[in-house]
């Protein structure tokens, strides 16, 4: 699986989905997804890809790390992968 | 139903190893928080706390004692010192008999845990220590304190995360109230800042990594503490014929639970819980002068807790001071609403509103008179302590000057 993939099933599973409904344009509130289930989400990517996501839920806009949608998500984890490659 | 008054007050917080200590910093508003400093601190993404510091428990406590005593014990014992030899009460005979301790705490022996954990797990011994158990056991600290002070009666450990102190005071207040006790020794204690159990917090990304900044629009999270506080909750009328001082009354209180999230907080949850507390102790809304805030300095709890404030208190909201002294000593989790119950005797007794410190941009969302910075001298007659637990569960003391 490439990393797109990847990601979209990480957040499927926490939204109890099929990895098939969950487009690159959605956000994470359309898919259900509350809080909890952001952080839970971002700890499960961080461990998939042996990454340190910066993310603080006090201020989730704050950091370069953008979560408005799936895509915005799956392309802030490939430069995290890159710089770390 | 009898009347409540608190007659003895101790503490040990990263402001202060004493009562006056701990009133003199939150008058000058100095901060506790600073550089964590423990094994493995390298390893963490959050390296700042309210640490107690220069408590060295060699030369308090003998070895033996030592071998029992936790961290959060060792902060119990020596709050509750303070406080019963304030409130000059000797236990002996029916009194001995029919006071108790009731304490709050979230964690127990954290560090316990965190060492014996390390030395089995990481270091691979297959021996510990004979007292780990009664040394990280939740009740620990009571039982000590009732072993110290020979306190017989009913005596046991609250525990619900971050209003552990506000439930067990509340239980204590109805036991004195209600004719069951004349005295209750109450409050808590939390020692968490140890290595695992900064790093627990640390995954939950509400963490601040460089301060508490309550109510402040550039806030960025909570920031732990550690320390005790313990008070002498007495029947007044026993107080009176002692010639006993009397700090304040504790006049009412309300317990609510959300039955909603497990983290998120509910405004309905923490309006009712403020609102109980005053029909609880027949007290208008607008005789309020001061809130002792929960404010916890993350996004969700200190919005929630303005609008809940707005809701009870309508027009007159405006009028109150509320302040977080979280910014000052951190927060103590299950040790928090005890030492913060210092702030609202502080603004009964002595007239001086602790304020919120770290204060530096208003956030429209919480546009109340938060104190800001600097503490301010203010006649107030009546106080609440507010404290919003993970779980939903909300305990809020009302307070009145005597």
């Amino acid at each position: 699986m490439n990393i797109s993939d990847r990601v979209v099933a990480i957040i499927a599973e926490q939204a109890m989905l099929d990895p098939s409904d969950v487009t690159p344009d959605s956000t994470l509130e359309d898919l259900g997804i509350d809080s909890l289930g952001l952080v839970e989400s971002i700890f499960a990517i961080e461990e998939e890809f042996d990454i340190t996501i910066p993310f603080n839920a006090n201020e989730p806009n704050a950091s370069d790390f953008d979560i408005s949608s799936v895509q915005a998500i799956i392309d802030g984890i490939h430069q995290l992968v890159s710089q770390k490659a | 139903m009898k009347r409540v008054v608190i007659t003895g007050a101790g503490t040990i917080n990263a402001l202060g190893h004493s009562v006056p200590a701990t009133l003199e910093a939150m008058r000058e508003g100095r901060c506790g928080i600073g550089e964590l400093e423990f094994r493995d601190v390298d390893r963490l993404a959050i390296r700042i706390g309210g640490q107690v510091r220069g408590f060295e428990a060699e030369g308090r406590f003998n070895r033996q004692q030592m071998s029992l005593y936790d961290r959060f014990t060792q902060f119990t014992l020596t709050a509750a010192k303070e406080a019963i030899s304030q409130s000059g009460l000797q236990f002996h005979g029916d009194l001995a008999a029919r006071t108790g301790v009731v304490l709050g705490t979230a964690g127990g022996g954290v560090s316990t845990w965190d060492d014996n954990y390390r030395s089995v797990y990481e270091d691979g011994k297959n021996r510990v220590h004979p007292f780990v158990v009664p040394k990280l056991m939740n009740n620990a600290a009571a039982s000590h304190v009732s072993m110290d002070h020979n306190l017989k009666g009913p005596s046991f450990t609250v525990s619900t995360a971050c209003a552990s102190s506000n439930h067990a005071m509340a239980l204590a207040f109805q036991m004195v109230r209600s004719g069951a006790a004349p005295a209750m020794i109450t409050g808590g204690s939390e020692s968490m800042l140890c290595f695992g159990g900064v790093k627990a917090w640390e995954g939950l990304r509400v963490m601040s990594r460089d301060a508490c900044r309550p109510f402040s629009a550039n806030r960025n999270g909570m920031v732990q503490g550690e320390g005790a506080g313990i008070f002498v909750f007495e029947d007044y009328e026993h107080a009176r014929a002692r010639g006993a001082e009397i700090l304040c009354e504790v006049a009412g209180f309300a317990m609510t639970s959300d039955a909603a999230d497990i983290v998120m907080p509910s405004k309905q949850g923490a309006s009712r819980a403020m609102a109980g507390a005053l029909a609880d102790a027949r007290i208008a809304p607008d005789e309020v002068g001061y809130i002792n805030a929960h404010g916890t300095g993350t996004a969700a709890n200190d919005k929630t807790e303005c609008a809940a404030v707005a809701d009870v208190f309508g027009p007159h909201a405006d009028n109150l001071m509320i302040s977080s002294t979280k910014s000052m000593h951190g927060h103590l989790i299950g040790g928090t609403g005890a030492v913060e119950l210092l702030a609202c005797i502080m603004a009964l007794r002595d007239g001086v509103i602790a304020p919120t410190i770290g204060y530096e941009e208003p956030d429209p969302e919480c546009a109340l008179d938060v104190v800001p910075n600097e503490a301010r001298e203010a006649r107030v007659d009546v106080a609440l302590s507010n404290a919003f637990a993970f779980g939903g569960l909300n305990a809020v003391l009302a307070l009145r000057r005597i």
